[in-house]
């Protein structure tokens, strides 16, 4: 296997962004022909040797090619895109879309990603040791057909939207998902090993999700059935299995409703409990009685501050980011 | 003298009434008084013929943070400059002005490879987001005006927000089938709140804040049939879930008007794509439709625009050379946050007042321009402030009323003296843009 | 103005008669002319195909359905958006392209007349303001009147001088060109969730037939003399055994006469004839009538089709037969919008797979081909795709070579999954009629302008006509591959538009002038139709009746037929 080493050499201002590192585009080129290729800020248009040093050469082919990024791309998108065979390697952290439309070969990070991680994903195994964003694993905005095969894992944890649309493959995730695991998913297989925040499976009309944590909410629509053993990944585990979403249609196979699944590893049954559970809504920042007489203090000269005013002061000052209606009522409040 | 003018259009809420009635003086400078319009429309006219109080020339803010006053071309040079020289400028608002201008604004940032947005970014962006997952059973308000019998508001409070649709369209109007007006439509509200909204309902579901997604799905299942788990499904008894499905089944013509309660409280575009799903549900069993309640008056038309111009309906990015969109990372407010934009412009809107303070403190670090009749929060925090002609009183132009309808709104009175409309500016700054970009 | 000499291109001009020999144009201040100057602008076509501009009788390109179409679908602008050019706006999307695209595309392949298939009244501003923003093309849009409470009360009450005042009244208002009928009654009868299958089911509270709407609108229609006869998409689209309501609904016209001083000569237009030709009565013994529908249209003269062939893409159905989409996301699952109109009309998006390994697919995609291989007078019978419901309009060249190579046919059949199951329901394998390039003339260019009412301006290559010329780098006689058909057609090698040229080798030179057509009807005052639209729109519609018409300035350059119908 012949290796491309891409070294960062510049902070970019903005944010790059190229659908040529990728195996299939850098096969059979030197050094100085992968210099060459377009890199993208914004509106103007670079080389690769602007914000790379690179090493090594590609391969014959795809497969033959790996690529290896040794250092932070924090600030760049679409790192193996659309790749179908040969390996990347990032050593860093990652931006937005990395192994977008992958089809095949293997993408590792060692770092975090943001989001749109692996999305439409046909085939290939994509690999992130850290966190990833939100939107792993979904469609494209708008498609129904989302991730279709392969492997996704994230070792940490993830986002929301996660497996969006999925069609098949497997998403694994090591830690917690945050709300909207599996939304619209018509098959595959997600597996989280942490927690999952709520609206797991909803409107699923066909899939298999696995959450060893447990789930903090359960969708309404989704019904107990049965348990089961189950071997995941070499080991044997107890779930309760739950059939839904019962307010989505489903298809019928030999005359039996085929509903989606969602296995809960018994002991990690709902972490809900009753009444101790926050409102889900935004958790309203508020001030404390020593805040706002700090700032009653701080506007005592000023008989009509402006909520522009006031809103910044409670920002800078506290760290607070208040809603304009809510800077508005404690204005009122302040006058009387 | 006066002189009556009918059938004006009023620019300020997605309702966009077409019914009012605006006497001015006998030159047309200025407006005596405004009939049929809600106190808000009312005051948006009789407000912007109040010539003392407007800025009637370009400011620009200096060192010490004042704003000095500066000629119209000096506020086209400064805009041209700021678009040319920016490697991904962003250009948001749009709203609250004309489809005409609107185009205009299009082909500037075409040419300069800019992000267009608009207030759909924090308004029903995440409605677009889910028609286009599940699409929309919807129709026109005259469709709900002459035939629905069950009207649902689910996450807004149009008693406050858009005081005349209920009179207009939603539950007072006598129409072709619904001759008994208000007495033969069912009303149902969802809203955590009472507002004065629900206080017209004849069912008031107070969901859990923060868990209407659940409570659509479980209603979804309940249409279907299906049991539900729990006694208490998102804050509402497991017996009135039932029972509002039973109300919505059994109507002849059924409609679901929604709002901010639900298009940015969690879940977002997943809250609206279960409630769409639920409409599509329910025309198995009878006819039912879904309406968004859009905020400005032409933010529908912005998406109109964009979409017949380039494709998507906000958050577009052209900078590339060719149309891009994926709300969570072309969207204004992501694109401030991760300081992706280099440069900001701002038409027809107030992202100061309504955007979270870390994407407000990014727009005043920025190389900024905001075009706006009034002094806003927005304003002063830009470079530059050009005042223009308020769209629909001092201008016509065409709008898109929230179920798309366009109607084209009038000329009133005369603006201010020497007073440019956003499509002047706009085509002023479009020519120079050209000549840099030609050199 | 600019003149031009197109000389030696073998000219294919069923206008002036010309079957594939050697002759010069010419070009004059925008119009067709006998000789020009020394000072024209020689081009050398010999070798070449020239033809006049082809005219597109029916696609779906400007409106509110279509728009949302656009912004339901952002997966329809994946990898294939092209950038800014010199002349060009960017532009984007396969199925439902921008605006700009729609216009580059239609020019590159020639077509340089375009007529909206259906504008809904209420909306007709941003039909117009969509039309504006279509570069190149002369356009005109088709105002719906099947589903309209008006027309049904007039027609009902046989009050023909009311219906004809409001027919005039509207086009008037929506600066439309013709009386465009989708599935007559049925999409009324959708506002309540129901639909009229049959032509002769009433309409609910209305108590009026599709029959007499469609009757009734043709009357009117010969009365008024328009340039186009009633433009008609009949109820029952899109189901098995759904060509008996569609030869039914053919026979409403049988033995009428058309009346009008634009050399129309078909009183029934009758459009995506495909999804309406089916047999059997499930999808599992669907089969083409093809045949049994071509019977009737070629034994009377007084209708003329288009075609809606399937192009075996995935494409975006959208049309004012609302109930019919609401039925076609019940089987496919398929995201689905619909905008039902107030007094008006309704209208459905869902997008569709058309997979030639389907059985049903290739059965409709034969069934396209089989009405133009049996159509006897190609001057009634029009090649489209009901853009963009079977398939994007960009495909036309593609079924161009169907139509004029056997082999290119029998490839695909041979290469269906289901090859057998489809060639046993229907005749296509059997047909091998090869459509000359003379007749294709006369099925995109000649045929579609003559049925407009436009014959003496479009379509043709007669002295004073409109210089819309296209040459191809396609020569009939020489050509052994099928592929090359599909190639030349898709890029012309000049067009030109009004006399300008506007595409060269595939390149856009010039963006035009393009016009918008509509029609202007003058009927006798009518009072009671006056009171009719101030009432209803006092009571029953959500705008203002002085907020309704479409303003003259968004249709900027505008060219007004006028009929005198007193």
């Amino acid at each position: 296997m012949d290796i491309v080493k891409l070294i960062p050499s510049k902070v970019p201002e903005l944010y790059l962004e190229t659908e040529h590192i990728s195996p299939d585009v850098f096969a059979g080129k030197t050094a100085q022909q992968i210099g060459e290729l377009h890199v993208h800020m914004g509106n103007q248009t670079y080389k690769l040797s602007d914000y790379f040093t690179i090493e090594g050469k590609g391969g014959a082919t795809a497969a033959d090619t790996k690529i290896v990024i040794a250092g932070d791309v924090s600030k760049v998108k679409y790192i193996g895109m659309k790749m179908t065979a040969g390996e990347v390697e990032v050593l860093g952290n990652a931006d937005m879309y990395v192994g977008a439309w992958m089809a095949g070969g293997k993408l590792l990070v060692k770092g975090s990603v943001d989001s749109f991680a692996g999305i439409a994903m046909t085939g290939g195994e994509l690999v992130i040791e850290g966190n990833a964003k939100n939107y792993i694993g979904a469609a494209y905005r708008g498609d129904w057909r989302g991730m279709q095969g392969g492997k996704l894992v994230v070792k940490g944890n993830v986002g929301s939207d996660v497996g969006s649309n999925i069609n098949g493959g497997t998403i694994e995730i090591g830690g917690n998902a945050d709300v909207h695991l599996a939304t619209h998913a018509e098959g595959g297989k997600i597996i989280v090993g942490g927690v999952a925040k709520g609206r797991v499976g909803g409107q699923m009309v066909k899939g298999e999700i696995y959450v060893l944590g447990g789930v903090e909410r359960m969708m309404p629509s989704y019904k107990y059935d049965h348990d089961e053993e189950v071997e995941l990944n070499g080991k044997k585990m107890n779930f309760q299995v739950y059939y839904g979403d019962l307010g989505e249609r489903h298809g019928k196979r030999k005359g039996e409703i085929v509903y989606g699944k969602i296995f809960i590893a018994t002991g990690a049954a709902e972490a809900e409990s009753e009444g101790k559970t926050e409102a889900r809504a935004e958790r309203r920042a508020k001030l404390n009685e020593k805040q706002v007489a700090q700032m009653a203090e701080a506007f005592k000269t000023n008989a009509e501050p402006s909520v522009q005013e006031v809103r910044t002061y409670i920002y800078d000052t506290f760290g607070f980011d208040l809603k304009p209606m809510q800077v508005s009522r404690l204005i009122d409040s302040m006058k009387r | 003298m006066s002189k009556t003018i009918t059938d004006v259009i009023c620019p300020f809420c997605g309702t966009l009434c077409d019914d009012l009635i605006v006497t001015t003086d006998d030159d047309g400078k200025k407006i005596l008084s405004v009939d049929n319009a809600c106190a808000i429309g009312a005051e948006k006219f009789l407000h912007s013929s109040d010539h003392a109080h407007r800025v009637t020339r370009p400011r620009k803010m200096q060192e010490d943070g004042s704003y000095k006053e500066i000629s119209y071309d000096e506020a086209i040079e400064h805009t041209a400059q700021i678009l040319v020289k920016a490697k991904k400028p962003l250009m948001y608002g749009w709203s609250s002005t004309s489809c005409e201008a609107q185009s205009v604004g299009h082909e500037i940032a075409e040419l300069c490879g800019a992000i267009v947005d608009n207030t759909a970014a924090v308004c029903h962006g995440t409605t677009l987001i889910a028609v286009q997952n599940v699409g929309i059973p919807s129709c026109t308000l005259g469709e709900v005006k002459n035939r629905a019998d069950r009207v649902v508001f689910w996450g807004c409070n149009p008693a406050h927000a858009h005081p005349r649709h209920m009179s207009r369209y939603s539950i007072f109007p006598r129409g072709y089938f619904t001759g008994k007006g208000h007495k033969q439509r069912k009303i149902i509200v969802v809203d955590p709140r009472p507002t004065d909204t629900s206080s017209l309902a004849d069912v008031h579901l107070q969901v859990e804040q923060g868990y209407d997604y659940e409570l659509l799905q479980a209603l979804r299942a309940a249409v279907r049939g299906e049991p539900l788990m729990g006694d208490v499904i998102a804050g509402v008894p497991k017996e009135k879930v039932y029972e509002a499905a039973d109300m919505l089944k059994s109507g002849r013509f059924g409609v679901i008007f929604f709002g901010m309660g639900v298009t940015q409280s969690l879940g977002k575009d997943h809250n609206i794509d279960a409630a769409i799903c639920l409409t599509k549900d329910l025309n198995d069993y009878t006819k039912f439709s879904i309406i968004a309640m859009r905020g400005h008056y032409n933010v529908t038309g912005s998406g109109q625009v964009l979409g017949w111009q380039f494709g998507f309906p906000y958050s577009v990015d052209l900078s590339r050379g060719f149309a891009r969109y994926n709300p969570g990372e072309t969207g204004s407010i992501e694109v401030l946050k991760r300081q992706e934009a280099d440069a900001v412009f701002v038409l027809g809107s107030d992202p100061g007042a309504h955007f979270p303070m870390r994407c407000v403190k990014e727009i005043a670090r920025l190389p900024s321009v905001a075009i706006d009749p009034h002094i806003t929060p927005t304003t002063e925090i830009c470079d530059v402030h050009v005042p223009v002609a308020f769209v629909g009183v001092e201008v016509g132009g065409n709008c898109y009323r929230m179920d798309n309808v366009p109607i084209e709104s009038r000329k009133v009175v005369e603006p201010p003296e020497g007073m440019m409309t956003d499509q002047e500016f706009l085509s002023a700054v479009l020519k120079r843009v050209e000549e840099l970009k030609a050199n | 103005m600019s003149e031009y000499i197109i000389k030696n291109g073998t000219v294919y001009d069923p206008k002036t008669s010309v079957k594939g020999e050697a002759k010069d144009i010419c070009i004059k201040d925008g119009k067709i002319v006998d000789k020009v100057s020394s000072k024209a602008k020689s081009i050398d076509a010999k070798g070449k195909t020239v033809m006049a501009g082809a005219v597109e009788v029916h696609a779906h390109v400007a409106g509110p359905k279509v728009n949302e179409g656009r912004n339901y679908r952002p997966e329809d602008k994946l990898f294939s958006y092209k950038p800014t050019g010199k002349n060009t706006r960017m532009s984007g999307g396969f199925s439902i392209p921008t605006t700009f695209k729609t216009g580059y595309e239609y020019a590159k392949m020639g077509y340089t007349t375009v007529m909206e298939a259906a504008m809904p009244p209420l909306y007709a501003r941003h039909v117009h303001e969509e039309i504006k923003d279509t570069p190149i093309v002369d356009e005109a849009a088709f105002p719906v009147f099947g589903n309209n409470w008006f027309v049904f009360e007039y027609l009902k009450n046989n009050e023909m001088d009311n219906v004809m005042a409001y027919i005039s009244w509207l086009l008037r208002t929506t600066k439309g060109y013709a009386i465009k009928i989708v599935n007559p009654g049925g999409s009324e009868a959708w506002g309540w969730g129901e639909n009229c299958n049959t032509i002769h089911d009433p309409v609910p509270y209305f108590d009026i037939t599709p029959a007499e709407i469609m009757k009734g609108l043709l009357t009117a229609n010969e009365k008024l003399g328009l340039p186009h006869s009633i433009h008609v998409h009949t109820n029952n689209l899109g189901n098995p055994g759904n060509y008996e309501t569609t030869l039914d609904t053919f026979k409403l016209s049988q033995g009428i006469k058309p009346t009008n001083k634009f050399g129309r000569e078909q009183v029934l237009h009758h459009t995506h004839v495909q999804f309406h030709s089916y047999g059997g009565d499930s999808w599992a013994n669907f089969e083409s009538k093809a045949k049994d529908v071509m019977d009737y249209v070629n034994a009377n003269k007084n209708m003329t089709i288009d075609l809606g062939c399937v192009t075996l893409d995935e494409t975006t159905t959208m049309t004012a037969d609302g109930p019919f989409e609401h039925h076609l996301t019940t089987l496919n699952h398929l995201k689905w919008a619909n905008v039902d109109v107030e007094l008006e009309t309704s209208s459905g998006i869902v997008p569709y797979v058309y997979d030639p390994n389907i059985k049903v697919c290739a059965i409709q995609w034969a069934i396209g081909l089989e009405l133009a291989l049996y159509a006897k007078d190609p001057m009634r019978t029009f090649v489209t795709t009901d853009h963009p419901n079977a398939g994007p309009f960009t495909r036309y060249p593609r079924i161009f070579k169907w139509l004029m190579s056997d082999k290119s046919r029998q490839d695909m059949l041979k290469g269906f999954k289901n090859s057998d199951k489809v060639i046993a329901a229907t005749t296509l394998a059997s047909l091998d009629r090869e459509i000359s390039l003379y007749e294709l003339a006369q099925m995109t260019r000649a045929g579609p302008a003559k049925s407009l009412g436009l014959g003496h301006m479009f379509g043709g290559l007669d002295k004073g006509m409109d210089a819309d010329v296209v040459i191809y780098d396609f020569d009939e006689a020489k050509n052994k591959d099928p592929e090359q058909i599909e190639k030349a057609f898709s890029a012309a090698e000049y067009v030109f538009k009004s006399g300008t040229l506007v595409v060269d080798h595939g390149e856009i030179v010039n963006n035009g002038n393009k016009r918008t057509l509509w029609v202007d009807a003058k009927v006798p005052e009518n009072t009671q139709v006056e009171r009719d639209v101030q009432m209803k729109f006092l009571k029953y519609y959500s705008v203002n009746l002085n907020n309704y018409e479409v303003s003259d300035h968004y249709v900027p350059n505008p060219y007004v037929i006028e009929v005198d119908s007193n």
